[in-house]
């Protein structure tokens, strides 16, 4: 059996999803900024496309601008609109602990280039505190970007909140919603947002694929120069195949699968906690990400649990620092309070629509064996 | 990423466990640091007649603790005191860079079990 149990790091492509981009290969193959039939109907396809993915959101279609992936969108919104915004004699940005790398080394980036970056506490289930926030804020600072729904712990910020703050004292609002789109709804108008960084490949579309809303009349300096595609901010010829199933992908997600996830995620919680002792769950169990469970489990190590769960065809991942490249333990655990060898032993199980109670069982029952069995090897570990 | 040596002592290892008549305990590491390794050693007439390990940690950490009382078991403090990192990482079929950390801690459990059944024979 196997069983992908790590859907927060990527999907699989849906096959509905499939079927709608493959005519985008080697039928529909023009350039949509050629002007013959070729042209206009991959341009029509683009176009729609933009409409799909604004009406999710309620943006413009012309407020959408799409990109690689997440990765880009969040580069574009901090350095992009940033490097315009120095010129204007703003160089603070206040974000927080537990963003995702992209936003992370894109403020170091900006911290080696003359900006000043606030990187806000979080409490022990992830949420930012609002009045630090507020005092964070300075007639220096240009913009303040959020993540909405942490990628490892799932914690899902109150944007319409910090939107309110944003636009009392006239602040650019970025977050990146790549986690929590299609998944929480999203509002940009609600919640006052300016920039907004998505993606498609964490929802059933394929890699390669994402986009940014940029709210209307807000100046982004582009970093891609070239024919001026996407309203001059993203130039080079558009990734059709990728942007329709993208969109697609957009298309066909639900409230029902969103209600299923949670109920598979509340089951699987309520057993790993009852069934395995020193277990704890890392992130709040309200205003968490439908899809997300991440554990703590003590006196056994993430990368052995992940290794031994592989080997049962089971797929997750684990904030374990002997996982990274960097053999540093997760920032977000750490931010949250934890101690480094609580986030040794933390892994994430993230599930999505196609995800059954049959591989939760099956899931479960394994978890317990592999903790179990290490847990024997492990010199910490004394039975209660 | 593991090599299938690796993976095999990782999956099946051996000499695991506590040893109940050790005459040498060794532990190095610690939990903020993601390891701890602690090695028994049984020594009768200068030779480790038995060894075993218990170790908290990774895939590695496991592996090199399980693969290092293999080649040890049996031979004199002498020989097993010579074996450095580079022959358990060897004995696995290598180990990627950054986990070559690992394979130190296992020599220097053992080498820390070894100096521990050394004082206590001093002192008889």
């Amino acid at each position: 059996m196997r069983v992908y149990l790590d859907n927060g790091a990527t999907t699989k492509v849906d096959p509905v999803v499939v079927e709608a981009m493959k005519p985008y290969f080697s039928e529909k193959y023009g350039n949509a900024s050629s002007l013959h039939v070729f042209g206009r109907e991959t341009k029509e396809a683009l176009e729609n496309a933009r409409s799909v993915l604004a009406k999710k959101i309620n943006a413009e279609p012309d407020e959408i601008v799409f990109t690689s992936g997440g990765t880009e969108s969040d580069n574009i919104a901090l350095k992009g609109l940033l490097l315009c915004e120095k010129c204007r004699g703003k160089n603070h940005v206040i974000t927080t602990k537990i963003e995702h790398p992209a936003v992370l080394n894109s403020c170091k980036f900006l911290e080696q280039n003359g900006f000043k970056v606030t990187y806000l506490d979080v409490d022990k289930d992830g949420f930012i505190n609002l009045e630090q926030l507020k005092k964070s804020i300075s007639s220096k600072t240009a913009m303040v970007s959020v993540i909405h729904a942490n990628n490892e712990v799932g914690t899902i910020q109150d944007l319409e909140k910090i939107g309110g703050i944003c636009k009392g004292r006239n602040l650019i609002f970025h977050s990146d919603v790549v986690q929590s789109f299609t998944k929480v709804p999203i509002d940009v108008n609600k919640y006052n947002l300016d920039l907004a960084s998505l993606s498609g490949h964490k929802i059933h579309g394929p890699k390669g694929v994402g986009a940014i809303y940029v709210k209307k009349r807000l100046f982004v300096c582009p970093f891609m120069h070239g024919g001026g595609h996407e309203r001059g901010l993203r130039a080079g010829t558009e990734n059709i195949p990728g942007i329709v199933g993208f969109a697609k992908a957009v298309e066909i997600s639900s409230e029902k699968d969103v209600e299923r996830m949670k109920e598979l995620r509340d089951y699987l919680i309520e057993k790993v906690l009852s069934k395995i002792p020193k277990t704890t769950l890392n992130g709040p169990r309200n205003n968490r990400l439908c899809n997300n469970a991440h554990f703590t489990i003590d006196n056994v190590e993430g990368e052995a649990i992940l290794f031994a769960l592989d080997e049962k065809g089971i797929a997750v991942s684990t904030g374990s620092a002997c996982s990274s490249k960097s053999l540093k333990p997760s920032h977000v655990l750490l931010a949250m309070g934890r101690k480094k060898e609580e986030s040794h032993g933390s892994i994430r199980i993230t599930l999505s629509k196609f995800t059954t109670k049959k591989e939760i069982d099956y899931f479960i029952e394994n978890l317990i064996e592999v903790v179990a069995n290490l847990r024997k090897m492990s010199p910490l570990y004394k039975k209660i | 990423m593991y090599t299938e040596r690796v993976m095999k002592h990782f999956k099946h290892p051996k000499n695991q466990g506590k040893l109940k008549n050790a005459n040498g305990i060794g532990e190095v590491g610690n939990p903020t640091c993601g390891d701890v390794m602690k090695m028994y050693v049984y020594v009768e007439n200068g030779m480790i007649k038995d060894i075993s390990w218990e170790t908290y940690g990774c895939v590695a950490a496991i592996a090199t603790s399980s693969v290092l009382t293999t080649l040890v078991k049996g031979k004199t403090i002498e020989e097993a005191l010579k074996i450095t990192k580079d022959d358990v990482a060897k004995e696995l079929g290598g180990l990627p860079s950054m986990k070559m950390h690992c394979s130190i801690l296992a020599v220097d459990a053992l080498k820390k079990a070894i100096e521990d059944y050394r004082s206590k024979e001093a002192t008889i």
